[in-house]
């Protein structure tokens, strides 16, 4: 079954045309050497020079990096802490209740979401601004974090605590010397999906955010209402750009551990 | 004065009436919501001793090692370690280490580190790690693979580090679950071996949960049968075999066949069982006063003769049947007998020679026979 039929063939190239040609098209038109977006001048690199010196990208981009790096950090600690708690502590009245909560705003629509939040900063009456617009990035996204965390600890080996405090290491000894580092790689991934999420989201961050604190997608969104400059494109093509290589590098590690612990596996068992 | 079996003679501290109990469980019960793990359980366990707990899974000994070693708290009663009463002291402050069913080994960590993680908790010199581990990696054999990841090492050598990792902050008390059940046949039978010498080098009290007894058998100076919570006889391995004291202990450990019947004394002292397969046992009479109680018999199949010639006394400790299996092992020959009433009764025999003329077949007509003395009289 494993022929390379033209309806596979056909199939296939439908599938990725529908993921991957408009990107395609940005990315090129980002090296238009023409001021009109839709229009091929010729190649060029110049809207990646202007980019340079656009300020209010720029600026854009440094909070958009800082809200990210910031909201995800958070969120990891939190959302890890939960996923803890709940594959921990199994016997609590409305556990059930928590976990289904956990993934509630996992499927709630951005818009209620941020408006919820809107209504929320103003209540307590906080000013809206950069603190805001992290506060909003941590709701929604310690979710993402708790559910990939738990997920990890539902297959974890209990017993290694147990050893850890066997051999003598305290709750809080066990937790930092073990249980985190075999739980790292799922951590980190959640980071890392936590700050994709604050990089790329545009609604819940408009409801949030205040004067002086807007981010790259804000920015780039109300631009394009003005009319798409070939600069945003220059932008967004570093984004993918920065995306893709992260993903690429992430899955060759990935695939390099996964091959040396096969090979480390079978000559260990070759011994006997 | 007889005995049972061959014993280590010079260590025997549970004979000793002055003899002070290492640990000692005092009515310690522990439930699991409604569930009875260990009811009312009381054993003392001796320095320096090898002591196996022993049954089928469910039977409530994994819940008492992991009493002791400070996993579960005990429902009721009281566990004292040397001395001391364990109740409230976490396992990390309790000088006992543990040896996981699962080996438990830290994955991320290497030999050495998994050996030197229990020294460093407790802030040891850094040279003074450095030289335990590397005896203990001597002790087990481990030096090349020190640098190895537990993922990189097969299951025999993952259990020796798990040994190491369990001896190396030389703990009063080392518990082992399980502790060769992940290891095959021969090598396990050659690990046995090696933590027998071991414990006797290093002088340590062993404490080991297990449901094989061939195992128990082997390591243990002492065995724990357990079931349901209870423990149900605790006894050297021979006596264990030789002497159980209920029905449940006999049908446990080993082959066994049980004959039930009325008893009564006969002339000489010596007790008269007329049992259901319709011959009589006569035994001596273990001091208790049994007169017409039904009691079983408990008989191991070697203790059993099988001759095509009926013995004198003929219905005495003897009944004829008919050959109805026999199973060739090497050592030993297996028969099944089958009584007129039909009740089957296994025999064995060693095979000492490397060739019997005429030997028995199936089919044909034999004579068990034992010895009065060579069973056991069951209390139920």
């Amino acid at each position: 079954m494993n022929r390379w039929t033209s309806f596979n063939k056909f199939s296939l190239t439908l599938g990725f045309g529908f993921l991957y040609l408009p990107i395609l098209l940005l990315i090129v038109y980002s090296f238009n050497e023409s001021k009109l977006v839709t229009v091929w001048g010729g190649f060029s690199t110049r809207w990646y020079t202007s980019l340079l010196e656009n300020e209010a990208l720029k600026d854009a981009a440094w909070v958009t990096a800082r809200v990210a790096f910031t909201s995800a950090s958070i969120a990891t600690v939190l959302g890890t802490l939960a996923a803890l708690a709940l594959t921990r502590y199994t016997k609590f009245h409305g556990r059930v209740l928590f976990s289904g909560m956990i993934y509630a705003p996992l499927v709630m629509p951005d818009v209620i979401t941020g408006l919820s939040l809107l209504l929320f900063f103003v209540a307590v009456n906080l000013d809206r601004g950069i603190v805001t617009v992290i506060l909003a990035h941590i709701t929604f996204s310690m979710c993402y974090v708790a559910v990939v965390v738990q997920s990890r600890l539902l297959s974890f080996d209990r017993s290694i605590e147990e050893a850890a405090m066997d051999l003598g290491a305290t709750p809080t000894r066990t937790f930092l010397q073990v249980t985190l580092p075999v739980i790292a790689p799922a951590v980190v991934s959640g980071w890392m999906l936590a700050f994709t999420l604050s990089l790329d989201d545009l609604v819940i961050s408009s409801f949030a955010s205040g004067p002086g604190a807007t981010t790259l997608p804000m920015k780039i969104y109300s631009q394009v209402r003005l009319g798409v400059t070939p600069e945003i494109n220059a932008v967004s093509t570093i984004l993918v750009t920065i995306v893709t290589i992260g993903v690429i590098t992430a899955s060759i590690i990935n695939k390099r551990r996964e091959v040396q612990r096969q090979r480390d596996e079978q000559a260990a068992f070759a011994q006997g | 004065m007889k005995s049972l079996g061959s014993i280590r003679r010079s260590f025997a501290p549970w004979t000793d009436p002055s003899a002070k109990p290492y640990i000692s469980f005092r009515n310690v019960t522990k439930k699991f919501g409604t569930f009875v793990a260990v009811d009312d359980l009381s054993l003392d366990i001796y320095h320096r001793e090898f002591f196996a707990l022993l049954g089928a899974s469910g039977c409530g000994k994994s819940t008492l090692l992991r009493m002791l070693a400070g996993f579960e708290q005990p429902t009721s009663g009281e566990i004292i370690l040397d001395g001391v009463n364990m109740a409230g002291t976490p396992p990390y402050r309790r000088p006992v280490n543990m040896m996981f069913q699962s080996y438990a080994l830290f994955p991320h960590m290497t030999v050495e580190n998994n050996i030197a993680f229990g020294l460093k908790q407790d802030r040891m010199p850094k040279n003074e790690i450095a030289d335990r581990v590397a005896q203990m990696l001597k002790l087990v054999k481990l030096e090349k693979f020190a640098t190895r990841k537990p993922h990189q090492l097969s299951g025999g050598q993952r259990q020796r580090v798990a040994l190491a990792r369990s001896l190396a902050k030389r703990p009063k008390v080392l518990l082992l679950d399980e502790p060769l059940g992940a290891l095959d046949k021969k090598l396990r039978e050659e690990t046995q071996f090696e933590l027998m010498d071991l414990q006797q080098d290093l002088g340590l009290t062993f404490v080991v949960v297990t449901h094989d007894q061939e195992e128990a058998m082997t390591m243990a100076d002492r065995i724990a049968v357990m079931a349901a919570g209870k423990v149900n006889q605790v006894a050297t391995p021979a006596e264990i075999y030789e002497a159980p004291n209920s029905r449940f202990v006999a049908d446990f450990i080993g082959d066994v066949n049980i004959f039930d019947g009325l008893a009564n004394p006969s002339q000489g002292g010596d007790l008269d069982i007329a049992v259901a397969e319709g011959f009589t046992i006569r035994t001596p009479v273990g001091g208790a006063d049994v007169r017409g109680a039904t009691r079983g018999f408990a008989i191991r199949p070697e203790k059993i003769r099988v001759t095509r010639e009926a013995p004198a006394d003929a219905g005495i400790n003897s009944v004829r049947g008919e050959m109805w299996d026999i199973a060739y092992l090497g050592d030993m020959t297996v028969y099944i007998i089958k009584l007129p009433n039909g009740q089957t009764v296994k025999a064995s025999s060693l095979n000492a020679q490397r060739s019997v003329e005429n030997p028995l077949g199936y089919d044909e007509d034999v004579w068990i026979s034992f010895d009065g003395d060579a069973g056991v009289l069951l209390k139920d």
